[in-house]
């Protein structure tokens, strides 16, 4: 039971939920760039929350599977093609042992998560499997996904498949877990010391996503940002979704792959119901911030995750309808 | 004694926040920060995910999702802010010895050591006596972050401190000691970087498959002694 990589793509790595728990030796936590498109593809496959799935960038790569399988894609829309036929994103997509997916063009997003039923053998290393790229360890032997490489599944669940094999008749619903609007954050230990103009800006202006974004840190250009006083700090924590002001005027928003401390002004804090909204941000594109305050924060991440468990439940009752397991 | 240091909670976005007992690198500080860290090990708050000990501050993130599971009369944010003053109310100002003391052998032969000129002729020095600065004193290890068991390392002599590159390094090699203003620290793994690099440690500081990948803790001392090049190769072999 396992796939085959027939064609690497840009960056492709197994990721879960994070590791947490390891930060105090500088161990960040990584995991997936866009939470809400790994618990939807799992969701879709029967799996618990928090099974690694393979997380793709443009260009995606080609895949073979070597067995029957079930597998769903959630986040980016990379044009999904199975043996040649179109296949959706936050599908259930029955594989027959031998098909070939690949992706014919990125038409939204960043990063796309998939998940097998079963999830993904790999062996945990400091109780996640995510691929922790700097330290060459977790996931896959520590490292991204190269063409030949064999992927294999775990095979924890039942696969009463029937020999079928195409997508399901049913789609989730996802447009209403990412936030098109604005990206609401609420402000930094250092908000205080932009100048009113950079407050203003910072609030008004239309930022744009430089393309020295990776899973580390996403830059943004837009109107210039300065600080009334030319305060030094000393390293602090930071975490996923931290804005802060580098010295060249550009801020900088940190993502999964974020160091564990940080000198810069910390100005903002993305929120956590808006990062993969704005983890699925391509080079180019325009991002507005709207500040609020941490119980309006909460209360988003709180819709987000009755939605999710909604649609965890939605899918259990298709799949057991389907499937009878 | 009861804690009279002063300290400020602030928010790290809506799944953290931070406990700063000031902003400055002071080993009575620093022992707060870890004695806080220890007592959060030893007697974990619910829900919290992760501790970032740092120099002068404890950085404690939590899962929101889990704290309406375990309540729903407050916000998560001022259910774990209550959990920490009341924590805070019983930590003391107590000094902590610091932890075990680590001799770590680094060589400064000019194939890796390629700053050291630099740092000494920026304040008129031998190499040999900038040598010999960085290894008369013992280290506290403040924090580990930046990388994977990076280890920051303070105070340098004034004599050897010396800022930055203005233009970071594309690729510092694995094991490099370095100068960053009067920090000194080793560079766990091979990564980009802009300390002044004034020798190379043949310890691997990050495993990830040992039992314990990160060589160093928050509060340990470090003492660096020098080795020849031949020594370096053959420890390194």
């Amino acid at each position: 039971m396992s796939l085959r990589i027939i064609r690497k793509g840009l960056l492709d790595t197994i990721q879960d939920g994070g590791r947490f728990g390891f930060q105090h030796l500088g161990i960040n936590p990584g995991g997936v760039s866009d939470p809400v498109a790994h618990y939807v593809a799992n969701a879709l496959v029967g799996n618990v929350a928090g099974e690694p799935v393979l997380e793709m960038h443009y260009p995606a790569p080609q895949i073979q599977f070597l067995t029957d399988c079930m597998i769903a894609i959630s986040g980016a829309n990379f044009t999904p093609l199975l043996n040649d036929t179109d296949v959706e994103n936050d599908c259930t997509i029955l594989i027959k042992a031998g098909s070939i997916l690949r992706f014919a063009g990125q038409v939204w997003g960043v990063c796309a998560c998939l998940a097998v039923r079963g999830g993904f053998a790999v062996k945990p290393w400091l109780a996640s499997k995510s691929t922790n790229l700097k330290a060459g360890a977790g996931g896959f032997a520590g490292r991204a996904l190269l063409t030949g490489d064999v992927l294999p599944f775990a095979n924890s669940l039942p696969n009463h498949l029937g020999g079928k094999s195409g997508a399901g008749s049913w789609r989730a619903n996802v447009s209403a877990l990412y936030n098109r609007g604005n990206i609401r954050c609420v402000a930094g230990a250092e908000y205080d010391l932009l100048t009113p103009a950079a407050r203003q800006n910072l609030d008004r202006g239309s930022f744009a996503i430089t393309g020295r974004s990776d899973r580390m840190g996403y830059q943004l250009e837009g109107p210039p940002l300065s600080v009334q006083v030319d305060t030094s700090l000393i390293s602090t924590g930071v975490t996923g979704g931290t804005i802060q002001l580098l010295p060249n005027g550009r801020l900088i928003v940190l993502m999964a792959d974020h160091q564990t401390t940080g000198g810069y002004p910390r100005i903002a804090h993305v929120i956590r119901a808006d990062l993969p909204s704005l983890a699925q941000k391509r080079a180019g594109e325009a991002v507005q911030f709207e500040f609020v305050d941490i119980a309006t924060a909460e209360q988003a991440l709180l819709i987000q995750h009755r939605h999710l468990l909604q649609l965890k439940n939605a899918c259990n009752f298709r799949l057991a309808a389907a499937f009878g397991n | 004694m009861t804690l009279t240091n002063p300290y400020e909670i602030f928010q790290v976005g809506d799944h953290a926040i931070t406990v700063a007992f000031g902003n400055e690198i002071d080993a009575h500080i620093n022992g707060l920060v870890i004695n806080f860290f220890d007592e959060l090990k030893a007697n974990p708050i619910p829900c919290v995910v992760d501790l970032i000990p740092a120099y002068a501050s404890l950085t404690i993130v939590y899962d929101i999702v889990s704290i309406w599971q375990v309540q729903q009369q407050r916000s998560a944010s001022e259910w774990i802010k209550a959990d920490v003053l009341n924590r805070l109310s019983h930590l003391t100002d107590a000094y902590r010895p610091a932890g075990s003391l680590k001799r770590i052998p680094v060589c400064y032969a000019p194939s890796l050591a390629p700053d050291l000129d630099y740092v000494a002729s920026t304040h008129q020095l031998t190499t040999n006596e900038v040598i010999t600065l960085h290894t008369a004193h013992v280290y506290r290890v403040y924090m580990l972050g930046f990388l994977p068991g990076f280890p920051y390392l303070a105070t340098v002599h004034p004599k050897i401190a010396t800022p930055r590159k203005a233009q970071p390094r594309k690729l510092v090699p694995a094991g490099s000691v370095g100068i960053a203003g009067e920090q000194t620290g080793i560079y766990a793994l091979p990564s980009p970087g802009g300390w002044q690099l004034i020798g190379q440690t043949p310890v691997q500081m990050f495993k990830p498959d040992g039992e314990q990948p990160v060589a160093l803790s928050p509060g340990d001392q470090v003492q660096f002694y020098s080795i020849s090049l031949q020594e370096f190769n053959h420890l390194k072999a």
